[in-house]
């Protein structure tokens, strides 16, 4: 598996929003977005997913270029945890898991299923609101039963956009670990996060997003420099190494 | 899930069976249910009274009901699904009263070719265009707002409106009874013609509409989700606009405008077995038959020796319930999100 965005542009309404961006998403390994809001990380994502379609550069899976493949083959090639997770009509939790598994419907992989979904469920601490409605459930349910969609859409390549913006100390440690473990499996991770820390703690390889360019990308410890953090965000901080992981912290004075 | 689902299919087939029994019995003439099953399986010696008064009036109306209600309340489920919003209803944002217009301008000039084909072809081009242009206008950045729904809906009804009045000012005075019977709307008069193409449509219509449930389901995720998951969002939403126009139009091409159906048989269904789309469907096709089945029944039995209009009845009922609806996801998000 290869996902291979080159010189990727994207202008709208004349505003330039991602600028020359290269990037390869390579399977094993867990890829971490970060940047300032409003830094392109989320177009970028969207980019990589195949949601909008670049106005400059190319974005090819496996030698392909995404915008030619079908809606149906590229959902059995990579899954996406967005930000909005609105469900329209009351669907149980467990329906709603389900419906990750659609893009396999009539494969050889529908015999997957229910080890998918339940495994997903597992996955995110989820089994007990399976009977539930999902349009009942606190923001934070709701951002790890929608994780638990994805994962049980089993795909080589998995985007994640914040997927630990709602969620509490604990969840949120459980949603990198076990993006950590899809990577560990042999899939490819995406994940956009705020929490530099957090990145730097489960990341393979951290890409810097600012003004829409791609500043760096490399190891947490390459990356993640007090003065590098600093430029980009404009706020002095503080870098603390914990087993060749950099912990990021504000200079508060 | 299973348990709900059956206690409402057993539910609906009784409703269902005890309300065509009825309707075939009631009326200014009271048929017997003994003399009703003899009808119908149409033993010797029958009073040649009784067999025309089932034959020729009730048994049609009692079927054209069955399938108007059917159209009426899958259009609904099918717009919910694809606004993502379960106040989208062909009455509410004005599909019926293009499909209206369109029935209208057919008697006026003339265009009733084909017997009865050509009233419903334009009935069907109506509901299209107002359909589209629902969507067109309150689609933003590939969501639906309940505000600029409702507001297009109204825009929407006004014109038709006025259309069908200029309609009204022109056309001579049997086409001007007819017109009015499409605002009311009523099954009175329906012949088995009529109900043949209204039962082609549906069926077609409906075999579509659970082809395609199970995308419906991921819809519902919003629109982005579903693309994630293979849908083709754009074709979906197209495919089952023209749905949508198609199983209005013909309701409205021979029964006139009867609103709220599509609006209130899916809501308390989705309440009974849950929002699945494809129990859904097949739940809100029954119900929304049995639903007009009644609804005609107390049309033609409520006034001695009138026939009220049955779209009267319906919005009668059918408005205070939106009003509930409005007021609850109000109160739900806040505002008018």
């Amino acid at each position: 598996m290869s996902l291979r965005a080159t010189n990727l542009e994207v202008t709208i309404d004349g505003n330039p929003i991602v600028r020359g961006v290269t990037i390869d998403i390579v399977a094993g390994e867990l890829l971490a977005l970060v940047g300032p809001n409003g830094a392109g990380k989320s177009t970028l994502l969207a980019l990589l997913s195949g949601d909008v379609k670049p106005t400059g550069g190319s974005i090819e899976l496996d030698g392909t270029p995404l915008h030619s493949m079908r809606h149906i083959e590229l959902a059995r090639r990579r899954s996406v945890l967005t930000q909005e997770n609105q469900v329209s009509f009351p669907f149980a939790v467990s329906d709603v898991v389900e419906m990750g598994r659609a893009p396999w419907v009539r494969t050889a992989s529908a015999s997957e299923d229910e080890e998918a979904v339940s495994s997903a469920l597992r996955a995110t601490d989820t089994g007990h609101l399976a009977s539930r409605h999902y349009t009942s459930l606190s923001g934070g349910e709701k951002a790890r039963v929608s994780l638990a969609r994805v994962l049980a859409q089993r795909t080589d390549i998995v985007f994640l956009d914040e997927p630990t913006a709602a969620l509490d100390l604990s969840h949120q440690e459980d949603v990198m670990r076990t993006a950590a473990a899809l990577a560990a499996e042999g899939r490819a991770v995406v994940v956009v996060v705020h929490d530099l820390s957090l990145a730097a703690a489960y990341a393979d390889r951290v890409a810097v997003i600012a003004g829409g360019v791609l500043d760096s990308v490399g190891t947490p410890a390459e990356v993640l420099t007090a003065e590098r953090v600093s430029r980009i965000y404009g706020l002095e901080v503080e870098i603390v190494s914990r087993d060749n992981r950099p912990v990021i912290l504000p200079v508060r004075h | 899930m299973r348990r709900p689902r059956i206690t409402l299919a057993i539910a609906l087939a009784v409703v269902l069976i005890s309300g065509v029994i009825l309707s075939s019995a009631l009326g200014q003439l009271g048929i017997s249910p003994a003399e009703i099953l003899r009808v119908l399986t149409n033993q010797p010696g029958n009073d040649p009274l009784i067999e025309s008064t089932l034959w020729v009036v009730r048994f049609p109306r009692i079927v054209m009901g069955l399938v108007v209600g059917a159209a009426l309340a899958v259009a609904g489920a099918v717009m919910q699904a694809i606004f993502g919003n379960p106040l989208a209803e062909p009455g509410v944002v004005g599909v019926s009263s293009g499909a209206a217009v369109g029935a209208a301008a057919s008697i006026v000039f003339g265009f009733t070719l084909f017997g009865g084909w050509g009233t419903a072809v334009l009935a069907f081009a109506g509901a299209l265009l107002a359909t589209l242009l629902v969507y067109v206008m309150s689609r933003a950045n590939g969501r639906t707002e309940v505000v600029t729904l409702l507001l297009t809906g109204i825009a929407i009804n006004a014109f038709a409106g006025a259309a069908l009045a200029f309609l009204l000012f022109v056309a001579d005075t049997a086409s001007r009874e007819q017109i009015t019977f499409w605002q009311l709307g009523s099954l009175n008069g329906s012949r088995w013609q009529e109900v043949l193409i209204v039962a082609i449509v549906t069926v077609i219509g409906l075999v579509i509409a659970l082809f395609l449930a199970r995308r419906y389901d991921l819809l519902a995720l919003g629109e982005r989700n579903a693309r994630h998951l293979g849908v083709n969002v754009e074709a979906l939403r197209i495919g089952s606009i023209v749905l949508v126009a198609l199983l209005t139009g013909v309701a409205v091409a021979f029964c006139g405008i009867i609103a709220f159906v599509g609006l209130v048989v899916p809501h308390i269904i989705r309440m009974a077995i849950g929002p699945s789309h494809r129990a859904l469907i097949i739940a809100s096709a029954v119900g929304g038959g049995a639903l007009i089945v009644y609804a005609d029944l107390l049309a033609r039995t409520l006034v001695q020796g009138a026939d009220l209009p049955i779209g009267m009845l319906t919005s009668l009922i059918g408005g205070p319930f939106f009003f509930y609806l409005l007021y609850r996801q109000r109160k739900r998000s806040g505002g008018w999100a």
